[in-house]
């Protein structure tokens, strides 16, 4: 078991597969053919920059929405606009939360893990609208 | 491609290998979860659930797939000692069974469609497919549920179901049907089969008996358990090492 301990949050979540596969937002003209890779679906991240803002995506306990900066074709920061604030167990939870969540997602993009089983409820929240930002900036 | 669908209060996301192609039958899959929060919700006043419960129409009213569902809440309630219940608070509650057999039936739909190559995660619970790429099987982490940013181990496979059960972020969320009371002894339970629906249900029920689960998990067949108690130890059952990375 200890080999397998690896220090990945429960948000990594396929952020490999967001980050690297074709998006499906895109017109195929933002993008170029893979150069190196040899699957179908590999293609060059577009060199997008600035920041994309993700849907809202309501969660049992509140809506969670996240924008992402892009740079180089990468993520480069997450910013929590919206979590669950109804009472002082949500606020606890997204203060230790989200900053594991935000470092794991910019850490993610290495990371070798198609998705993750246990995940939570505010997680899968952030998931959703960090998936919809990834498509809207074409990473 | 790749899709995170917002339903049945959760977040469903589809990795699906099949490029651009798949991008109707991922559709009709996500049309479907809807079709089906529509019938089983809780939350929703009109829902056949809702309205089944409430006595203002019987079993022939509500659509099959009603029948088919409280049919195996039924088996795995059985199949569980009575630890998984239809009725967890006083009220008609199948969801505990609805979200594993959603995403079972989203994986039929994707596999008729001929998008094999799979993945879909209902709010952390996972059938795998057919593998993403050839020569390497679908990795799934499982989550540490004491140590966030932690995972317990990482479970390979293909043709698999991965489900679990933990108190996680929001404290005690699973009741003992026997007492009422909030389940103790685990912090989470994982469990691997063949189909959610049954491994997802039987996650809960695991939970639901805490210290008694790993008796249980080792002489149920089918299925293989990963489990960390309160006190943070950890055991599985004899088989689970197989499917490790």
């Amino acid at each position: 078991m200890r080999r397998a301990l690896l220090a990945v949050v429960v948000t990594v979540l396929g952020l490999v597969l967001l980050l690297s596969f074709k998006p499906h937002e895109v017109s195929p003209a933002a993008l170029r053919p893979a150069a190196t890779s040899g699957t179908d679906q590999a293609v060059d991240a577009q060199r997008a920059q600035g920041s994309v803002t993700g849907a809202s995506v309501d969660t049992r306990w509140g809506p969670v929405q996240v924008a992402i900066t892009v740079s180089g074709g990468r993520i480069s920061a997450v910013d929590v606009i919206q979590a669950p604030d109804g009472n002082h167990r949500d606020i606890e939870i997204n203060q230790r939360a989200l900053p594991i969540l935000i470092q794991e997602t910019l850490d993610a993009q290495s990371a070798q893990i198609d998705m993750v089983s246990g995940a939570t409820y505010t997680s899968e929240g952030y998931l959703g609208s960090l998936q919809s930002a990834i498509d809207q900036a074409g990473l | 491609m790749r899709h995170a669908e917002p339903v049945m209060g959760t977040v469903f996301s589809f990795d699906v290998r099949h490029g651009e192609q798949a991008r109707p039958a991922v559709a009709s899959a996500v049309a479907l979860l809807h079709r089906i929060d529509a019938v089983f919700s809780t939350y929703r006043p009109d829902s056949a659930i809702s309205r089944l419960d409430r006595g203002e129409i019987t079993l022939r009213d509500c659509p099959p797939e009603v029948t088919e569902v409280l049919d195996l809440c039924a088996r795995v309630e059985s199949a569980t000692d009575g630890y998984f219940s239809v009725v967890p608070s006083h009220h008609l509650d199948p969801s505990a069974l609805v979200k594993g057999w959603a995403v079972d039936r989203a994986c039929d739909l994707l596999r008729n469609a001929g998008c094999v190559r799979h993945c879909v995660n209902g709010g952390g619970d996972v059938r795998l497919g057919e593998p993403p790429e050839p020569g390497r099987p679908w990795r799934i982490g499982i989550a540490h549920p004491l140590r966030r940013g932690e995972l317990l181990c990482v479970v390979e496979g293909t043709e698999l179901a991965v489900a679990t059960s933990g108190t996680a972020e929001r404290g005690d969320h699973i009741l003992d049907p026997h007492t009422g009371l909030p389940a103790r002894g685990l912090a989470a339970i994982t469990l691997l089969g063949a189909d959610l629906t049954t491994v997802d249900a039987y996650a809960t029920a695991a939970f639901a008996m805490g210290a008694g689960a790993h008796a249980w998990a080792e002489r149920t067949g089918g299925i293989e358990a990963l489990a960390v108690t309160d006190t943070g130890t950890t055991w599985r059952t004899s088989g689970f090492a197989h499917h490790l990375r």
